[in-house]
């Protein structure tokens, strides 16, 4: 019970940093001078409350709904394949996603619809193939097989986005995957965040509702089976759900990567394994983590740093630090 | 005797082999006693279990449930009659003992349900009649290989089964902890639980057992009371080794010559 109390302030507390951050990134910008902004200005400058409402809300909206869905999506792939070292890019889902989203924009343009149905299906197809992939390889145990599989599935489909690339107009398509691929959230207008926050909020909600659950499927198959699971049908529909919000922000934001494997990690320090607070815990420490990360990359320099650029470097060496430290809450 | 299990002409072909791993099997399973499946390795003993638990069908033959066809049974209503102690498992994340033990409460949930109050008292009951809830916060991670059998046994009685499965229960023990389980589950057969458990060491079967079932190269050797199965011949046969019986005060003792 004393734990139970601990996890839910924490819980109230990462809400309240969630709260504070996101008034903060509102008013954080270069207009109009560079640094934060009085909240009263708001009020007497009509510029200063467009852009507030027009540019930077859409996008702090996307970068909280994206981060919460990339951690919960790593979350739940950790959980699905009882592999802690796995998150979406690791299984290649991220490269599917991303030779999708290029093959969409080489074949029919810049239409956000296209690219993130297209996005999805590869994304699928990738952690598909990097399944069944890792079952057939003869050697090593789960987490290696599953691990090596998804770097040869990614690798497929990196080599397949190079060839798109070579083969796209240079005047049109290649600069659109290329700026595509840079990643970040700097092009967000409330149509792209609208296009893709709905599917992501479905899938965050549909996963929260089932939280406990999750845990069971952490198990060893025959004993979820034991214990009255219908095992294939929830893993492949919670899969399901997870690709479906990986790839809605990736169809959008290109790729970002380390979200998904890292901050699972913090939340299980911070509420333990179950995943009746470690999902939320991860929600929103994937939410503060993302908005963080951008909101620092508009802001350090006058240029903007790539979100996946920031995302990848403080999560590798967050990673170094977790995989160093004598304590772990996973057995690998 | 009634039949908690009752198994008619039940054969199980793996789809990577030729052989079937059983054949044509007749058991009853008595409702209320403890039956021990003896057999050597890789006799069929854990695809017999994996049959009972509708891990797998069989091609051909029936199996019944408290006399009601097994693939009748959906999968919650299962989960709440039959639970399973698996011989290993490992968890990759450090779930707390009591957290472990609530999964056993699924059969219980619906889909977007977690467990209540009333299911933690469960579960601290099934972890008392173990003598775990004192270790209820530690880590499964943590844990002894006696330990986690323990919590294991503890998972499969928050099922509030009536017929618990036990995959191998003493194969990874010392003989201190193979002694503590075998007194557990004779207080649960005294409770009127139906106990079948798979071991490949007859002493097991002689210390907790009132019935034994032989199984030999996929095929049913015998079945019936444990005095009439631990005899010399019968195991001698089983384990194709001379093996002997033989009475220590109160117990019946087997060994290899």
């Amino acid at each position: 019970m004393v734990k139970i109390t601990t996890y839910r302030l924490r819980i109230l507390i990462l809400v309240f940093l969630l709260i504070a951050l996101t008034s903060f990134a509102l008013l954080v910008g270069r207009y109009p001078t560079a640094g934060v902004s009085n909240p009263r200005k708001l009020l007497h400058d009509p510029l200063l409350a467009q852009i507030v409402l027009n540019v930077r809300l859409p996008r702090v909206l996307l970068a909280l709904t994206g981060g919460a869905s990339l951690a919960t999506a790593g979350f739940v792939f950790q959980m699905l394949f009882a592999n802690p070292l796995v998150e979406p890019g690791f299984l290649g889902i991220s490269q599917g996603a991303a030779f999708g989203a290029a093959s969409a924009i080489t074949l029919w343009g810049f239409s956000p619809l296209i690219i993130q149905l297209s996005a999805t299906f590869f994304g699928l197809t990738a952690l598909i193939a990097s399944y069944y992939l890792a079952k057939r390889f003869r050697f090593g145990g789960w987490i290696l097989r599953l691990v090596l599989s998804g770097i040869a599935v990614g690798a497929v489909f990196s080599a397949g986005l190079s060839i798109i690339k070579l083969i796209a107009a240079p005047t049109t398509s290649l600069q659109d995957i290329t700026f595509w691929m840079m990643g970040g959230l700097w092009n967000t207008t409330w149509k792209t965040a609208l296009s893709v926050m709905p599917v992501m909020w479905l899938a965050l909600l549909g996963l929260f509702a089932v939280r406990w659950r999750i845990n069971l499927l952490s198990l060893d198959e025959r004993t979820a089976h034991s214990i009255g699971i219908a095992v294939n049908r929830e893993k492949s529909l919670l899969l399901f759900v997870a690709t479906v919000a990986t790839t809605a922000i990736i169809s959008v934001a290109g790729l970002i990567g380390w979200v998904g494997l890292i901050i699972p990690h913090l939340a299980r320090r911070l509420f333990g394994s179950d995943s009746r607070f470690a999902l939320p815990g991860s929600m929103l420490l994937g939410a503060l983590f993302l908005l963080a990360s951008d909101t620092l990359g508009r802001s350090l320099l006058s240029s903007e740093i790539p979100l996946g650029v920031l995302t990848s470097l403080v999560g590798a060496l967050l990673f170094m630090v977790i995989l160093t430290r004598r304590q772990t809450e996973v057995k690998l | 005797m009634k039949c908690a299990y009752r198994l008619k002409g039940v054969t199980y072909t793996y789809p990577t082999r030729e052989k079937p791993a059983v054949l044509n099997l007749d058991l009853c399973i008595p409702e209320g006693k403890t039956t021990a499946l003896l057999g050597p390795n890789s006799a069929g003993k854990s695809t017999i279990m994996d049959l009972l638990l509708r891990w797998r069908k069989p091609e051909e033959g029936s199996i019944t449930l408290f006399d009601e066809p097994l693939p009748d049974y959906n999968k919650k209503r299962l989960g709440r009659t039959v639970s399973l102690v698996p011989q290993e498992e490992s968890s990759r994340f450090s779930f707390s003992v009591l957290e472990y033990v609530l999964f056993g409460r699924s059969p219980y949930l619906h889909q977007l349900q977690s467990p209540s109050a009333i299911d933690v008292e469960i579960a601290y009951e099934a972890m008392g009649k173990v003598g775990i809830d004192p270790i209820a916060q530690r880590p499964v991670t943590t844990l002894s290989g006696g330990e986690h059998q323990l919590v294991l046994l503890a998972r499969a009685l928050a099922q509030q089964p009536r017929v618990l499965l036990l995959d191998e229960p003493t194969s990874s023990l010392d003989p201190g902890n193979t002694a503590k389980v075998i007194n557990i589950l004779r207080q649960l057969s005294q409770q009127g639980i139906t106990l079948f458990l798979t071991t490949h060491d007859p002493s097991v079967a002689a210390e907790c057992a009132q019935y034994v079932a032989m199984i030999s190269k996929s095929e049913l050797l015998f079945s019936g009371p444990m005095e009439e199965a631990l005899t010399n011949t019968l195991l001698s046969s089983l384990y194709e080794t001379p093996m002997e019986t033989f009475q220590h005060g109160q117990r019946l003792v087997v060994t290899r010559i």
